[in-house]
């Protein structure tokens, strides 16, 4: 799960992180009822699920409130790669002196949390990460041990030279660090992180996201929510028991298994079809299942074929066919619908499917160039 | 021959009193499985289809000599299950419990390290010797005994693929599916190394998916350490980048983890990847001649 910038930089406040002064405004009337009326110089700021805000024209700056005012009428509704703004983070300027980049994450390889900081923080931190990767420092933290001190030292002392940076920096690995693990977050990032020339150091801009697994106990982090209506629907999914992510194509696929789902869109992408969805129905041949997805398949208007590719393992495929049968009485489609049966007791499930016309095939492959063809039709 | 299982495992099922621990303790046993016992914290002293259950993995283990566990405890509940059977003594582990949270499995890895306890998932469907020994949720009929390893990070594409094997009556020696999660317990470099040194093994098959970088990790072992021949296969090849599949683990996110990276580390290892499911068996024809 996401958050937006003002809610990581809440977090942050909380945990005793240094970020500058700042309000949240969803409408231009509450800028003008909420921005100070005075020349201090502030940064209105686009809230939205996406990288890339500034180059999109999402970030600007204003010299005092009328400014701040006009630039929220301007970036409030904007439209930054599909997703609407509609909440604008209005905050103080700050001068900046130097730009840090500090990261936690989750690591695969060491099967631990990382920190990771660079003294080349800003917007370009993935390239730096990508074309000279000895720019970005690591500490693998001991899960027991958690952050310690001397680690935290050992890196701020490489992105730093003054003590006392670097004492306020070790204060911020820590604190961040607690706010990681109290929150299952599987990232957090302050970028940059800066020293003023007031020689404050601040958190300017900040990114957290949690786990989904973890999130039944983090009921202050769900609160946070705020989804678009695609992602709602993949939410809606979810509560069912399905795991959906609409694409762009035509052909509607309903599987058993994320990895088979990935290689059934692979498939139809490689014999020359686009796939309109993932959909994985899970373990389990609930007939409810089956209706709930089809309904899903059926209600994204690109949707010019289905196809239904189902290995029973546990799952058994007379139950999947029984479930399919039910969801065609409640729905009636035109749409062309490929059913390819294997595994657990597929000769049952395609004898149950006979009476209703569909066409049905026992290879993966066969199915996918029927729906390709039938989606061209 | 095979690895991690045969058929002198004995098996306990942490978790046999909910309905997936039940209905699994009985498919693993009908399959010929030694299941030697269960674990249900309070209904220690009753019995399931003639199989003994007890309040702790330690008294289970002391009790019956279980070599392994299979965990079907709820999400919640699982990191714990995972030490109390670490800190048994169990050899290996089997998480299938799948919504594990990430600093939870972070949390027990250092204790399983610890104590020698060979994991595999959560978020898997189990392993398999075939004719000797299974342990999870896999469909016991599809598989065949052979000389073919095969290791996978998710569960019904192994089936998908296994199934073809098993028609072009290419048998397996031990099929392992170690879980989609992103953090898990053994990988394929340390299953890698087992087969290689499993004289059964002919050859091995590796099922990877996009994100994360185990399958670019897996490649320079093949490279350097591997003397038998791997055929590999990549979902999501075609997944927009930043969409989460459905596993956790599944994810692509600034430009690494993707299908392109992986297929061209093998290629580099010296390794074919099919294009689709259908072309494992005869790549694996290819180069067993």
């Amino acid at each position: 799960m996401k958050i937006h910038e003002y809610q990581a930089r809440d977090l942050f406040k909380k945990y005793g992180i240094p970020v500058p002064d700042g309000i949240v405004c969803h409408s231009v009337e509450e800028a003008e009822a909420l921005v100070p009326d005075d020349n201090q110089l502030r940064v209105v700021k686009a809230q939205v699920h996406v990288g890339g805000r500034g180059k999109a024209g999402g970030v600007k700056l204003a010299k005092n409130k009328a400014e701040a005012v006009e630039n929220a009428i301007r970036i409030l509704g904007m439209d930054i790669k599909g997703y609407k703004v509609e909440k604008v983070l209005i905050a103080n300027a700050v001068d900046i002196d130097k730009e840090f980049y500090i990261g936690l994450i989750n690591d695969r390889n060491t099967r631990s949390v990382t920190l990771m900081a660079s003294a080349e923080g800003g917007v370009e931190i993935e390239e730096v990460a990508k074309d000279s990767p000895e720019k970005i420092i690591k500490m693998s933290i001991d899960p027991v041990a958690g952050l310690m001190d001397w680690q935290a030292r050992e890196v701020a002392f490489r992105l730093f030279s003054d003590i006392n940076h670097v004492r306020a920096a070790v204060d911020i690995f820590k604190k961040l660090y607690k706010l990681y693990q109290d929150t299952d977050s599987t990232l957090a990032e302050i970028n940059p992180l800066v020293i003023t020339t007031q020689n404050e150091i601040k958190a300017i801009d900040g990114k957290m996201n949690f786990d989904d697994n973890a999130i039944y106990r983090q009921p202050d982090i769900l609160a946070m929510r705020d989804v678009t209506e695609d992602e709602q629907k993949e939410i809606d999914a979810n509560e069912k028991g399905l795991s959906y992510i609409k694409l762009d194509g035509t052909i509607g696929c309903m599987v058993n298994g994320a990895g088979l789902a990935m290689a059934t869109m692979d498939m139809i992408k490689l014999y020359g079809g686009e796939p309109a969805n993932f959909l994985d129905i899970g373990g389990s041949s609930n007939p409810q299942k089956v209706v709930d997805a089809m309904n899903i398949l059926l209600g994204d208007k690109n949707v010019k074929a289905v196809m239904i590719n189902i290995f029973g393992g546990i799952t058994r495929c007379d139950d999947v066919a029984r479930g399919l049968i039910s969801a065609l009485e409640q729905i009636k489609t035109k749409i062309p619908i490929v059913v390819r049966l294997s595994g657990t007791n597929a000769k049952e499930g395609l004898e149950l499917l006979k009476a209703t016309g569909l066409p049905t095939v026992s290879t993966m492959s066969e199915a996918a160039l029927k729906a390709i063809e039938l989606s061209k039709k | 021959m095979s690895i991690l299982i045969n058929k002198k495992t004995k098996l306990i099922v942490q978790g046999i009193t909910g309905r997936d621990g039940a209905f699994h303790a009985g498919k693993m046993q009908s399959y010929g499985t030694h299941v030697v016992g269960g674990v249900s914290p309070g209904k220690g002293g009753q019995h399931m289809n003639g199989i003994p259950i007890f309040n702790t993995v330690k008294e289970a283990r002391e009790a019956t000599g279980a070599t392994a566990s299979v965990i079907f405890v709820p999400a919640p509940f699982a990191a714990d299950a995972i030490l109390e059977a670490s800190f048994a003594g169990i050899e290996l582990v089997v998480a299938i419990t799948e919504g594990v949270p990430v600093q939870d499995m972070i949390r027990v890895m250092p204790f399983v390290r610890q104590n020698g306890t060979k994991l595999i998932g959560p978020n898997c469907p189990g392993l398999i010797t075939p004719e000797e020994c299974l342990i999870g949720i896999l469909p016991g009929n599809i598989f065949m005994k052979g000389n073919i390893g095969l290791m996978s990070r998710s569960g019904t594409l192994t089936y998908e693929v296994v199934n073809l094997l098993t028609e072009n009556k290419m048998g397996q020696t031990t099929c392992v599916g170690i879980g989609g999660d992103p953090v898990a317990g053994l990988y394929y470099q340390e299953l890698l190394q087992m087969y290689e040194d499993d004289p059964a093994t002919k050859a091995v098959v590796l099922i990877g998916e996009i994100g994360g970088d185990a399958e670019e990790q897996a490649a320079r072992f093949i490279r350097e350490k591997m003397t038998k021949p791997v055929v590999a296969f990549i979902a999501g090849q075609t997944a927009p980048p930043g969409k989460r599949m459905g596993h956790a683990g599944a994810i692509i996110s600034s430009g690494s983890g993707t299908a392109e990276e992986k297929i061209k580390a093998f290629n580099e290892a010296g390794v074919p990847v099919a294009k689709e499911p259908s072309q494992i068996p005869g790549l694996l024809k290819e180069i067993l001649k």
